[in-house]
């Protein structure tokens, strides 16, 4: 049958062909290089200042030891002292304040988004709920101020400081409710059908399917999705500047834990804006405590995205 | 665990099939043997379709659907793609019912309960009727869990160990299983995966066990494991299988249902008539490879 005339013809200009592929490779890897380049950028604008890299730096002054490990953080008035531990009692009690709120309510809303609502609902439900996201934090921050803060003082029993944890901490929770129940509910949908009606076939109720199958089957997507939360809220300015109030407070001892909540609580973060929207030299030691204090709260959330990606792999299942 | 296979050894030397309750002893004792005492036997009729129609939304699935399955015995329902015989098969458990748009008219009778009356729970019924899928399904838990589940759902009493262990045996599972029982129900290969949802179905003890094409998704020596393992099944329980292999219904049913495009049932009998000498020719044609 093969005579020459029926050869395919597979010769191509390969040197063209080349060179347009790595002009395409260079671009695409540009691209990639921006934001891993900026993430390098900022640890080294924050390392800077902070160990004293290009000139001299903040822990230059204040060892590392007492910067970690005392319990005042008093940056202007004298005696200074720049002990990091009340911001970061701070910035957790909001966090869990904000998490408790968000996580059941955002687990229990991706339930009901993907199991009981319906097509239809679902629909219509889900953007709504992803509006909630799309609200300026300032917002939420006057809405806790203004709102949220008389309304839990008149409850009786709860005595509330005008600026405080408590309120901020709820707004913060209901903030990012959508981000639980977004990742969440996108992971429970994700689990086969298969196994929900190999669920049912064995006589389970809507309630069984739920969380004795799609629930556990989802749990990867479901931890990750309360880590980024978790870490959205440690690093949430906002709505802790206007409405957690500027005063650092560490826990004497266990009781005073839960009242803090009630107080003006300084973070990490409004730590942060009131050092650098005051009106501090650039070379003082206050001014660069920022830097030092942004460093422990990039870190942290650092910490939680990497746990977040564990997490993802060793609990991922394969369904094929 | 050693006290478990303890008795286990104990009651397989007095008979051969371990069993758990005083019914399945006595139609054992009726249907126990070869594949022909038990089609001899003839068991009562343990489901009962009388003129059942199904609609998804407008479309006819099934058009008037009456047979009566007898009870310990493998029922087979035959036919061409779309002709029917899987919403049949889910309008016994009322799987159905999780599709919106499926509507399903007439009567079907358990054990002559009409399982579409008002007072029917179908979280029950299906505790009562157990489902294998086509594809095999097991949940992304350890083997054990996965044959455990519908026990603890259930919230059935006893001897959780035992229970997992019977099922599997009964599902000719056991020996490969039993030294990793804690592995994910997902690391094993696509024919034990299958035996594993069979074992699962098993483990509540169902009145009925329903297939829908359980070795369509297999290779043919994980084909023949499952065929056998039907055989040995159909003496404890009531089979009702969908296939689209039709020497696959020749080989395990005792009954089988010839459905035909639109959702009609042509012909229902014993599987030998059926596939020598069926009544009409349209049946013949299909068997016989003209047609479908």
């Amino acid at each position: 049958m093969s005579n020459e005339a029926d050869e395919f013809n597979l010769s191509g200009d390969r040197g063209f062909l080349d060179f347009r592929e790595s002009i395409y490779h260079v671009v695409f890897l540009a691209c990639a290089a921006i934001s891993v380049l900026t993430t390098i950028g900022i640890i080294l604008s924050l390392a800077g200042p902070a160990f004293g890299i290009f000139q001299s730096g903040f822990f230059q002054d204040v060892s590392l030891g007492e910067f970690l490990l005392t319990t005042d953080f008093s940056p202007k008035i004298s005696p200074v002292q720049f002990g990091v531990l009340p911001l970061v009692f701070g910035t957790l009690l909001v966090t869990v304040g904000a998490a408790a709120i968000a996580l059941p309510f955002g687990l229990l809303t991706a339930i009901y988004l993907s199991e009981y609502a319906g097509e239809r609902r679902r629909a219509v439900l889900k953007p709504m709920l992803e509006v909630l996201a799309g609200v300026p934090t300032v917002v939420y921050g006057y809405f806790a101020l203004v709102y949220v803060t008389p309304f839990l003082d008149a409850i009786p029993g709860i005595d509330l400081g005008t600026f405080n944890a408590l309120s901020a901490a709820l707004v913060m929770g209901i903030m990012i409710i959508p981000m639980v129940s977004s990742i969440s509910e996108d992971a429970m949908s994700a689990v086969p059908d298969s196994l929900r009606n190999a669920s049912y076939g064995l006589g389970s109720t809507k309630f069984d399917v739920s969380t004795g199958v799609v629930v556990p089957a989802a749990a990867s997507g479901i931890a990750s999705s309360f880590i980024l939360a978790i870490s959205r809220a440690v690093g949430e300015t906002m709505i802790v500047v206007v409405a957690a109030g500027t005063t650092d407070r560490f826990p004497g001892g266990p009781g005073e834990v839960l009242t803090a909540f009630f107080k003006s609580t300084q973070t990490m973060t409004s730590a942060m804006v009131q050092l650098g929207t005051s009106d501090l030299a650039g070379g003082t030691t206050a001014y660069r405590a920022l830097f030092a204090i942004g460093l422990v709260l990039f870190v942290l959330t650092l910490g939680l995205n990497l746990l977040s990606d564990v997490l993802v792999r060793r609990y991922e299942e394969d369904y094929d | 665990m050693s006290k478990n296979e303890n008795t286990i050894t104990t009651e397989e030397s007095t008979d051969a099939d371990p069993k758990t309750t005083d019914e399945k002893l006595i139609s054992t004792e009726v249907t126990t043997g070869t594949e022909t005492g038990r089609t001899a036997a003839g068991g009562r009729t343990i489901i009962e379709a009388r003129n059942v129609d199904v609609y998804y939304d407008d479309l006819r699935a099934l058009d008037d659907v009456s047979l009566q399955i007898p009870e310990g015995q493998v029922t087979a329902m035959i036919g061409p793609s779309g002709c029917g015989k899987s919403t049949f098969l889910r309008c016994i458990n009322r799987m159905n019912d999780l599709v919106d748009a499926a509507r399903v008219e007439g009567d079907l009778l358990l054990k002559n309960k009409n399982v579409y009356d008002d007072d029917v729970d179908p979280v029950a019924l299906r505790r009562r009727v157990g489902m294998v899928f086509q594809e095999p399904n097991p949940f992304p838990k350890s083997i054990y869990d996965n044959v455990a589940y519908g026990r603890r759902i259930q919230g059935l009493d006893g001897d959780m160990d035992e229970a997992v262990e019977q099922a599997l045996r009964r599902a000719a599972l056991w020996d490969e299983v039993k030294d990793q029982l804690d592995k994910s129900g997902l690391d094993l290969s696509g024919g034990q995966q299958q035996r594993l949802c069979i074992a699962r179905a098993i483990a509540v003890d169902p009145e009925v066990v329903l297939m829908d094409e359980p070795a369509s998704a297999l290779d043919p020596i994980a084909t023949s494991k499952i065929e056998d393992l039907i055989d040995e099944l159909a003496e404890e329980y009531t089979v009702v299988i969908v296939t689209h292999n039709m020497q696959q219904a020749a080989r395990i049913s005792d009954k089988t249902a010839v459905f035909l495009t639109g959702g009609e049932l042509i012909e229902f009998g014993d599987t030998e008539k059926i596939f020598e000498n069926p009544e009409h020719q349209r049946v013949e044609d299909y068997i016989t490879g003209k047609f479908g």
